[in-house]
């Protein structure tokens, strides 16, 4: 039997695998000590439980444990990247260079260190999501101290070029950061191959707990550091101070363990079924992907469906199908997903974007499920939309005659 | 998000959808928008020419799930009103019986429009006045978006 709503808004979050609720339990009752207890069995349990995971996890990425910094998730990794080199590397210059689609969590600290006297490049991105190497190149100046792009983006699941990306950043002895959160898990990162020098991430995009996620800082060629934002106890090298979740710790390090096994595999049953998902929603008239459809994260398909809004949508199959909309109609003048502004949507468009995010428990029933649900709704909003009915009648909509009101 | 069940009442079953003839001498049609391809409303009315009482009302809305609603349930309260009575329609019933967070509020204020500019439509193509709408101050509707 199918459960309802179908769930596809695997980008936003994933449920928890059961296998790691499993290695998380001991350590909530029974193992419950604190990892830097180094007088007794409590605290031995507890630290090496979380010595196990800094393995599972630096695994993932094909980092050396010692570089993994726990957080409490992405967006503490990316402010801790951020402002730490945006510190540490002070002397060396104020510059940073990104991207305009890049996460919250990295815009919002980049908009935050511009108070305090960076420099900010926001790069623009193409229609598929992508910047272009040479403005990268050209904007980098003797006082750039990072490179800050985003493995794949989180609305389009585009993915970058940043072995290609690193190699610019490293050539002007700029270190390289990425946002890998929506990576991580999904798709091969190895921080060596890639050349990141740092890499914020999150379990609960990769079934593990919310609330714990990771900032890989490199070791060596570059030996990087980052100024800590967080003091006190000194924990995680100094960088990163606060007691030890241990037990989302213990399920980070299996969830990540899991994903490295099954990435392959789950990688392409996901493709396959997001493609049947894809092309048979191409299928009404009207109806646009959004992004790459070749540098894309396996399991991601955004897809706009003109002349129908896509939040009336989404209350449309809100009993049936979870998912979740670029469009924002909150407003008197809703501003609807940056991201999709930035790959050059109108709004038009853009207001009329839904995000399919399968994981790992989607299933064919479910996909064939959420096919018909979103048609037919598409279909029912169409009928009472006046901009379809006069596409529909062949009116310029450039020329429409707006009422004075 | 969370709709008030009287919202996805009229969401789930719109009330009145649909196109009457425009080029009739009876019918008026509005169609405002908030800004371009964000929440459009075409709003028309059917009226008695000799007692101007509505006879019937159609819409159809591009929006989200709170336009649709607002314009549904307009349609159901006009019809049988005079244009007169029509016009002085308030935005803030509509608000008050779809129980419309302040975000929405934008929605019910776009309804208004639409009503007046489909009874405007009908005047005008009959030879009387536009009737003019009384100046309100506009609610402060903008709110934060996550
Ligand atoms: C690309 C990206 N970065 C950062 C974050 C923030 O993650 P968290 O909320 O777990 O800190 C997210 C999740 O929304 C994301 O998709």
């Amino acid at each position: 039997m199918l459960q309802l709503p179908v769930y596809l808004d695997n980008n936003a979050t994933t449920p928890l695998d059961p296998r790691v609720l499993e290695t998380m339990l001991p350590y909530f009752t029974q193992h419950f000590g604190n990892a830097s207890s180094r007088h007794h069995a409590y605290g031995w349990a507890a630290e090496a439980a979380v010595d196990l995971a800094r393995e599972q996890v630096a695994a993932l990425i094909g980092a050396d444990p010692k570089e993994i910094i726990f957080t409490s998730g992405a967006t503490e990794a990316d402010n801790l990247a951020l402002k730490g080199v945006f510190e540490m590397y002070a002397d060396k210059g104020n510059h940073i260079i990104t991207t305009e689609i890049e996460h919250k969590a990295i815009l919002d600290t980049c908009r935050h260190l511009e108070k305090l006297g960076a420099s900010v490049t926001y790069l623009k991105v193409n229609h598929e999501g992508m910047i272009d190497l040479k403005e990268l190149e050209s904007a980098i100046t003797a006082k750039t101290i990072l490179v800050a792009v985003m493995y794949a983006n989180n609305e389009i699941g585009s993915i970058n070029p940043i072995r290609e990306i690193s190699a610019v950043a490293k050539r002007h002895g700029v270190l390289m950061m990425s946002d890998i959160t929506q990576a991580a898990g999904k798709i091969p990162v190895n921080v060596n191959k890639d050349g990141i020098d740092l890499a914020a991430f999150s379990a609960h995009k990769l079934y593990g707990p919310k609330g714990i996620g990771a900032l890989y800082v490199r070791r060596k060629s570059p030996r990087v550091k980052v100024t800590a934002q967080m003091d006190g106890g000194g924990h995680e090298r100094g960088m990163r101070s606060g007691t030890l979740n241990v037990p989302a710790i213990a399920g980070f390090g299996k969830a990540c363990e899991l994903a490295l096994q099954e990435m392959e595999e789950e990688g392409k049953r996901l493709a396959a079924m997001r493609d049947k998902l894809e092309n048979a929603l191409l299928q009404l008239e009207e109806t646009y992907v959004n992004g790459s459809r070749t540098h894309r994260l396996p399991h991601v398909s955004n897809i706009s469906f003109r002349y129908v809004e896509g939040e009336a949508l989404l209350m449309g199959f809100g009993k049936e199908v979870a998912l979740s909309s670029g469009s924002a109609c909150t407003s008197a003048s809703p501003e609807p997903s940056y991201v999709l502004k930035a790959l050059g949507l109108g709004d038009d468009l853009a207001h009329s974007s839904l995000r399919f995010g399968l994981g790992r428990f989607t299933t064919e029933e479910e996909i064939d499920y959420t096919i018909n649900a979103v048609t037919a709704t598409v279909n029912r909003l169409r009928e009472i939309s006046p901009l379809w009915e006069m596409f529909k009648e062949g009116v310029d909509m450039n020329a429409i005659e707006w009422s004075h009101h | 998000m969370s709709y008030a069940e009287r919202v996805l009442e009229y969401y789930n079953n719109p009330r009145n959808a649909g196109t009457l003839d425009k080029s009739s001498q009876h019918v008026g049609t509005g169609l405002v928008h908030v800004s371009e391809y964000v929440d459009v409303v075409r709003f028309q009315v059917e009226v008695n020419p000799v007692t101007h009482v509505i006879r019937d009302a159609r819409f159809k809305t591009f929006g989200c799930g709170s336009a649709i609603a607002c314009s549904s349930i307009v349609t159901e309260w006009i019809k049988g009103k005079t244009i007169e009575e029509a016009f002085r329609l308030d935005h803030m019933e509509i608000v008050e019986a779809l129980s419309l967070p302040p975000s929405k509020i934008h929605s019910a204020i776009l309804t208004e429009d639409a009503v007046r500019a489909a009874i405007n439509d009908y005047r005008v193509k009959n030879g009387m006045e536009p009737a003019e709408e009384e100046y309100e101050e506009p609610a402060d509707y903008y709110d934060e978006r996550d």
